[in-house]
């Protein structure tokens, strides 16, 4: 789905990316744990986070994230806003929680990024 | 490039580690090799900060095929670093998993990611972890991890 109808479907807002209407949003992780999002991701992914620290962003540079949806009502700080304006990296936040994000986001099309379990770690890859 | 990594600098935690992802890029590394060298730069680099005495380096050299990234620190050093491999296993404390870290897959990771890894330490002394990870292309990590 595209990034506008996404933030539509969502009842957010946009902060980054108002210039990007059409980014297409096909594939999601979600976690509150960065070193989970850093391990298990295996493509580039939106990812869907209630973290606001600075190295959410730093995170998302790293992982080429395609865009970052922050949940629960956590608004990001403005340097971590500005950020992702250098980069171009769009920014959505909602009130809705992490479950009804995914749930919202999974009927309408969104699937789970390539990724594996924190069993499969040990597997060497 | 060698960057200086502070002890305890969370505000910054992570900042060197994206700078060498975009640097690679800049520099024409491959996007895989610049994102596997940016993850395994960048849990070397909140382990520094959450557990070194005093800090420590974090360098990078872009070989023709490869990209090296070293870390160094002074201490504590690892008591048992098969324990600490151990995917799950962390001491982390309470500010650093408030903050999203501490899922004992750190040097998992960094493993996971490099060709070589080859870790050093010794409990009093200090840390000393060494990977290269192959610039292989984008094509070849698809094969790998597919
Ligand atoms: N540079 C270091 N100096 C001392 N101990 C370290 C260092 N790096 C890692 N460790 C130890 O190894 C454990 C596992 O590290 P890691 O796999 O990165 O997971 P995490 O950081 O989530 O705990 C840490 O909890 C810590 O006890
Ligand atoms: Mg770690």
């Amino acid at each position: 789905m595209k990034l506008c109808d996404l933030a539509e479907l969502i009842a957010g807002s946009i902060l980054v990316g108002e210039d990007q209407p059409d980014l297409v949003i096909d594939r999601a992780f979600a976690a509150d744990l960065l070193s989970d999002v850093l391990a298990l991701t295996e493509e580039q992914t939106t990812l869907i986070t209630g973290m606001v620290n600075p190295q959410v962003m730093r995170v998302a540079e790293i992982l080429n994230v395609i865009a970052v949806i922050f949940v629960r009502g956590k608004v990001p700080p403005a340097s971590l806003v500005e950020y992702a304006n250098r980069l171009n990296i769009p920014l959505v936040t909602t009130k809705k929680t992490m479950f009804e994000t995914c749930g919202l986001m999974y009927a309408h099309g969104v699937r789970a990024c390539r990724s594996r379990s924190t069993c499969q770690m040990s597997d060497s890859g | 490039m060698k960057y200086a990594i502070r002890a305890g600098d969370i505000e910054h935690g992570g900042s060197a580690s994206a700078r060498i992802k975009s640097e690679l890029s800049r520099a024409g590394v491959d996007a895989t090799t610049a994102r596997r060298a940016g993850i395994v730069a960048f849990e070397g680099e909140m382990n520094l900060i959450v557990y070194s005495d005093d800090g420590g380096t974090l360098s990078v050299i872009v070989e023709p095929d490869a990209v090296m990234i070293e870390l160094e620190d002074t201490g504590p050093g690892i008591e048992d670093i098969d324990l600490a491999m151990t995917p799950g296993f962390s001491t982390a404390p309470v500010w650093a998993t408030d903050l999203g870290f501490g899922a004992g897959m750190g040097l998992v990771n960094m493993q996971k990611h490099s060709d070589i890894f080859e870790i050093h330490s010794k409990l009093g002394v200090g840390t000393r972890i060494q990977c290269r990870i192959e610039r292989k292309g984008d094509w070849a990590m698809n094969r790998r991890e597919g």
